[in-house]
């Protein structure tokens, strides 16, 4: 019995022993590390990554992906009134208006498609950022002033404002990506001035405050990190409706003056005059814009996810 | 040191008072709304290696003391008045810099909900080093070390592994302890607590109250222990001041307070606490009303409407003046025209002798 007993005893202090020792690698996991793992396990995910990674793979390797020439008008003998060579041996797409190779426009198109999107929105977001950071962090005056100024450009329609801005920095591709910037910063700066209100006072901004940590620390280490997640969905979303603004500027014919360069929205307006011919020619490119922003989006909304400190398990 | 500079008598300089509040007012003014007074004329001392307690239910201008001595009430929108010297240096109207190299150094703070208190996308480490990067001139690498000696010492296992991990993963014990370690970092004189057991259930509320009893009095360091708890006021505080609508109402030494409580309201605190070895079932002893019914002072004594002692003199318009802050015996004062009376003892006896 006694012998049990110790037995027993023993082998509890075994496990508590055991137990005491914790695995490498466990407890402090840097907010990165473990945003990617989860990140990983989500389907969601999983998928937005997989649609980004392999559209961006196609645009870096656009060039060696095209099976022709995007600019040669291949098949411009054969085309007639109310008729447009489809898909074939060869031209796996068929032929647009003008006798080129719609695949290899397509492919080629995502360059600069992409292009536009993510730098006109990392551009909202660093100058959005630092209107929203500039008002949340002083208050007083400076927010009214920036805030204010923010409201005016609210006040224009988006679509209006890139317009003018397009025309007034003249037609190329550069003046886009600024309009469409531009009329993203608004929503950038009212987002994080917002959540940086709501974060400054907080209980440990006043910790932080009462342990006399200087105001520039509190703003950049405290409360900035705690007010970036909806930023960063937002930035997620944009870049979708960035690439669909580019097109519907394209669109207007406020785009890329090199009208030979293939680019999805510029794509998309051309082929409204033969939607009765061949529909596919605005079919594909619209297909392209909405699967790389589903990509984005889904992207977004999981990395949000993720980067949130109360889901952690 | 000269000796001319040295106080009179040969008195050790920690015998003077680290924090020294004196008719502290604190007003809040909204535009087009009556202004509120949440700090009434309250006065208090704390001496080195003293714990003083600041009692009162919800509402009754504890934290609101509390933030205005740390000077961190808002700017706008809010007055505060009278007096609060740290160390003999007057604190109201000092710059922002001078409040925020004196705030972590000198006087630190430790508050109520140790989760919202920190900040959760940051690690604890980052946290702790911050506080000792700030106020000592120290490299990271030494930082580092010292904050995973100070985790240690408010007993924290394994500091070297907490340190790293973020607020959430620690339980709600630990956050206090962490908390405790920041405030603590750079051996401050005056700690503020405000309320540090109240989130926290009540074998980790015992363990709290050890380790500041342990890292906080046994060192010399004043603590300004903010509570509505009555067990820690007896379990920790030397001195006790019972706040109402705003005033201190009464003050006393511990166990002066607890063995004869002049104020009907902290007779009232004192009754209303459970008891175990009562009979089984015994009703329990609420102060009836709620702390929202109170007259103005200017009116009368803001507790009369809830007294059971009350009588008419009690307002202003019948005694013809607000009722004062009195000598109530040695180290006692208490603002009250009709206290409670315990003829039974000597001490009792005198001390309401005097009160009339």
């Amino acid at each position: 019995m006694t012998a049990m007993g110790d037995l027993k005893r023993q082998r509890i202090d075994e496990l508590a022993a055991r137990a005491g020792q914790v695995p490498e690698g466990e407890g402090g996991v840097s907010l990165t590390r473990s945003a990617y793992r989860r990140l990983r396990r989500n389907p969601v995910a999983i998928t937005g990554a997989v649609i980004v990674v392999v559209f961006l793979l196609v645009a870096a390797f656009a060039p060696l992906l095209a099976p022709r020439d995007p600019y040669a008008q291949y098949l411009l003998g054969e085309i007639r009134p109310g008729f447009i060579p489809g898909g074939r041996e060869g031209f796996l797409l068929g032929a647009d208006e003008l006798g080129r190779d719609l695949l290899s426009r397509l492919i080629v198109g995502s360059r600069q498609s992409l292009l536009i999107g993510v730098v006109s929105t990392v551009l909202g977001v660093v100058v959005g950022m630092a209107l929203g950071v500039l008002a949340g962090a002083f208050g007083g005056w400076v927010d009214t002033v920036v805030m204010r100024f923010i409201d005016i450009l609210l006040s224009i329609p988006g679509l209006l404002m890139a317009i003018s801005i397009s025309v007034l920095l003249g037609q190329n591709q550069y003046s886009l990506m600024i309009a469409i910037a531009v009329t993203q910063v608004p929503i950038f700066a009212r987002l994080l001035r917002g959540s940086m209100l709501a974060q400054r006072d907080s209980d440990y901004a006043l910790a932080a405050r009462a342990l006399g940590i200087r105001r520039s620390r509190i703003v950049f280490g405290h409360v900035l990190p705690n007010s970036l997640s909806p930023v960063i969905v937002q930035a997620t979303l944009s870049l979708a409706t960035a690439i669909i603004e580019a097109a519907a500027l394209s669109f207007l014919g406020l785009g890329d003056p090199d009208l030979a360069r293939p680019e999805w929205g510029a794509m998309l307006s051309n082929a409204q005059d033969f939607l009765s011919v061949r529909p596919e020619l605005a079919v594909y490119p619209a297909l392209c814009i909405i699967v790389v922003a589903l990509g984005f989006t889904l992207l977004g909304e999981s990395l949000r996810e993720a980067l949130d400190p109360k889901f952690r398990r | 040191m000269s000796i001319e500079d040295l106080p009179p008598h040969g008195a050790d300089r920690t015998g003077q008072p680290v924090l020294e509040v004196d008719e502290l007012t604190v007003t809040f003014t909204r535009r087009g709304e009556q202004s509120t007074r949440a700090v009434d004329g309250v006065s208090f001392a704390v001496a080195p290696g003293e714990t003083v307690g600041l009692v009162g239910e919800s509402g009754c201008g504890k934290s609101v003391t509390s933030l205005a001595v740390m000077g961190l009430l808002p700017r706008r929108g809010v007055q505060v008045g009278g007096s609060v010297r740290f160390d003999g240096h007057e604190l109201l109207g000092a710059s922002d810099r001078t409040l925020r190299r004196l705030r972590g150094a000198d006087m630190a703070m430790v508050f109520q909900d140790p989760l919202s208190s920190l900040n959760p996308t940051v690690p604890i480490g980052t946290q702790v080093t911050e506080v000792l990067l700030e106020h000592r001139d120290m490299s990271r690498k030494e930082a580092v070390d010292e904050a995973t000696r100070l985790l240690d010492r408010v007993g924290i296992p394994d500091p070297a592994r907490r340190l790293k991990e973020y607020p959430h993963q620690l339980s709600g014990g630990m956050r206090q302890r962490a908390l405790i370690a920041m405030a603590l970092a750079c051996s401050p004189r005056l700690l503020i607590a405000d309320e540090p057991t109240t989130a926290l259930d009540v074998t980790i509320q015992a363990q709290i109250l050890e380790l500041l009893k342990e890292l906080v009095v046994d060192t010399g360091t004043a603590l300004v222990m903010i509570t509505h708890d009555l067990g820690v006021v007896a379990g920790l505080c030397d001195r006790v001041h019972v706040m109402y609508a705003g005033r201190i109402i009464e003050s006393a030494d511990r166990h002066e307070l607890f063995a004869r409580p002049r104020q009907p309201y902290t007779g009232g605190l004192l009754a209303s606490v459970p008891r175990l070895d009562g009979p089984r079932g015994a009703p329990l002893h609420p102060i009836r009303g709620s702390a929202r019914d109170v007259i103005p002072w200017a009116q009368g004594c803001a507790f009369a409407p809830r007294c059971d002692n009350a009588q008419d003199d009690c307002l202003t318009e019948v005694s013809g003046s607000t009722v004062p802050l009195e000598y109530d015996g040695p180290g006692r004062e208490l603002r009250c025209r009709h206290p409670l009376s315990y003829p039974s003892t000597p001490a009792g006896a005198t001390a309401s002798g005097a009160a009339r």
